[in-house]
């Protein structure tokens, strides 16, 4: 560690003004910032600062899902031993999975990391952390069997017009991750929905054992109904995109990003409340297997948790004011729900909702602060009249 | 006209500005942002985008000349359905033309040829310019307006082709060895058969011309 500190401080004069790599100066610093808590000091005004900054947060988001990507890989290689009627070692499986997740990890973070470096090297800003996080959700939320170079297309999609073109992190109105799997959905339909793109293999032509089927309990609840079991969905042993199957790991991560104070719980329990609320309401008025599916199935089915832990709680696309969050996440649940039941075409209605709602989300916090205020004035008005 | 004045070139500096300027920095697509909803619409191939530029060209070319030409006559209380009548007439024409000429082409556009009327362009271009400029200028600018349309129509509807469909005018451009289902790699972007990805590639367009023309950028 202190060599490298040392190292560190014998190379930057190069990197300021005046050195030799003046211009990859922000590189510079994304990489010791990244390595070394900046020893920023503020030199007048506000003197408080937090030691966690956006890196420390970024990372804390990356460490909540390392749950959903571990058991990711494991549920990987498990749905390829369903598929061919074998049963490997709990390693072997895991290693499968692993072998098969990690260059989609490696695409997504070496294409958006590179066009983030470029922009900001292009524009003298700083790099922005803001990838670290979208960088690990883009391979989680895509099918295994997903063709690399459509990873690299989205991400570079997402990061340019879902990020870059608003002024980069922070400024985005929708949430990149999500803008990056709406294009893959909407450009390559056959790659990110059926029967054949969640198992591994099955794409290439190997043909299923009886009675195995790679479709998601989402597209089954559709045409028939015939459901895994709760707990097997609760658990994730499940078809599905690689991170969103198990609602186990992906709770874990809620409550590391819930008890570090990351992520909003407003949100998170406000978007299940809306999913289960709409739920209820189908279920009242059922004509079809699918709305009469019990509502707490769509909570643990397809990326309705995923999106409500860890895209819903993106705190530059969600609502700001604390009774916004709670509108912002109870409207995603209830049009998730609604899209999934009502138009199956769209079996995930959560990707749908959630960037739908990031549309308003400026809306809705506009409307509760003029709320706030005019019933301040009101008030103020009575004090004055009383006086 | 008074016989005074010293005659004008037919194709004077100020005249050439007419046809040129609407190409970049008065752009009527991509700097006033008019003309979007067809320039959607009708993007998917080439062909059809040729065709709708060049309905769009005539159509703005004549009904400036002629609304020119009548300017004076006009009471300027009635002048939108005076205006209208002419749009609508030279519409119904070019509608009429390309039914018989290039039969498939104008099925494809369907609906949209006859919504050149609703074009905000036309409109835009006969009250701001052919209602106070002489016959010749107003016509030019009638030509220099619809190219500046077309060409973005052209731009846009290349990569829609390109990658929507992997054609070029019709003929395979990429090809059929690449694709996964011959056993290769490449899959047709099925978001650029979709309208919203004009949108965005419109806003590309805007974006990259804003930051080689940077006194288009709003000062706010």
């Amino acid at each position: 560690m202190k060599a490298l500190r040392k190292y560190l401080d014998k190379v930057k004069p190069n990197f300021q003004k005046g050195g030799k790599y003046e211009f990859l100066h922000s590189t510079f610093d994304a990489f010791e910032t990244f390595l070394f808590v900046p020893d920023k000091v503020t030199s007048r005004g506000s003197h408080i600062r937090d030691g966690v900054d956006m890196k420390r947060t970024m990372i804390m988001v990356v460490l909540a899902l390392v749950p959903a990507l571990l058991f990711g890989m494991w549920n990987t290689g498990y749905q390829h031993t369903l598929s061919i009627g074998e049963s490997w070692s709990l390693w072997q499986t895991f290693f499968f999975g692993f072998i098969k997740v990690l260059p989609i990890i490696v695409v997504s973070y070496v294409v958006g990391l590179g066009i983030e470096f470029a922009f900001a090297q292009y524009r003298h800003h700083e790099v922005n952390e803001g990838f670290l996080v979208t960088g690990m959700l883009i391979p989680l939320i895509v099918p295994v069997d997903v063709p690399l170079w459509m990873v690299a297309l989205a991400t570079a999609f997402a990061v340019v017009i879902g990020k870059e073109v608003f002024g980069g992190t922070g400024m985005n109105v929708f949430n990149p991750a999500l803008t990056a799997r709406a294009f893959l959905f909407f450009a390559y339909p056959s790659y990110m929905s059926g029967d054949k793109v969640w198992v591994n293999g099955l794409m290439a032509g190997n043909v299923p054992v009886d009675g195995f089927s790679g479709a998601t309990p989402l597209a089954k609840a559709a045409a028939y109904n015939q459901l895994p079991s709760a707990y097997d969905m609760f658990m994730g042993f499940i078809p599905g995109s690689i991170g969103e199957t198990s609602t186990l790991a992906i709770l874990i991560g809620a409550a590391i990003l819930i008890i570090t104070g990351i992520g909003s719980w407003k949100i998170i329990a406000s978007t299940f409340a809306g999913g289960l609320v709409m739920g209820l309401i189908l279920n009242a008025f059922a004509v079809n297997p699918f709305m009469e599916i019990p509502a707490y199935y769509h909570l643990i089915m397809g990326g309705f948790a995923f999106g409500a832990v860890f895209m819903a709680t993106d705190p530059v696309t969600a609502a700001q004011t604390s009774r916004g969050k709670w509108i912002y996440g109870f409207l995603i649940g209830v049009f998730a729900v609604l899209v999934r039941v009502l138009n199956p075409a769209y079996p995930e209605g959560m990707m749908l909702s959630i960037l739908l709602m990031n549309a308003f989300a400026p809306l809705i916090d506009h409307y509760i602060v003029q709320a706030n205020v005019n019933r301040r004035l009101k008030r103020a008005a009575v004090a004055a009249k009383t006086k | 006209m008074s016989k005074n004045t010293e005659k004008e070139p037919l194709f004077s500096a100020k005249n050439l500005r007419l046809l040129t300027d609407p190409l970049n920095e008065k752009n009527p697509v991509t700097v006033l942002v008019l003309g979007i909803c067809s320039a959607l619409a009708v993007t998917v191939q080439l062909k059809p985008a040729v065709v709708m530029a060049l309905s769009v060209i005539v159509v703005t070319a004549f009904a400036n000349l002629i609304v020119s030409m009548m300017r004076n006559g006009i009471p300027g209380r009635i002048r939108i359905i005076v205006q209208l009548v002419v749009v609508a007439a030279l519409v119904i024409l070019v509608d009429e033309i390309l039914k018989a000429y290039v039969y498939d082409v104008s099925k494809q556009l369907s609906v949209f040829v006859g919504l050149i009327i609703t074009n905000c362009i036309i409109m835009g271009r006969i009250e701001a310019f052919a209602l106070g400029n002489k016959p010749f200028p107003s016509f030019l600018d009638g030509i220099g307006n619809g190219l500046g349309y077309g060409l973005i129509l052209v731009i846009v509807a290349f990569f829609r082709e390109l990658f929507g469909s992997g054609t070029i005018w019709g003929y395979r451009v990429i090809p059929e060895s690449f694709y996964m289902a011959n056993g290769g790699f490449y899959e047709n972007n099925g978001l650029m058969i979709l309208p919203p990805m004009a949108l965005i590639l419109v806003g590309v367009i805007i974006w990259v011309q804003r930051s080689r023309n940077r006194n288009l950028i709003e000062s706010n």
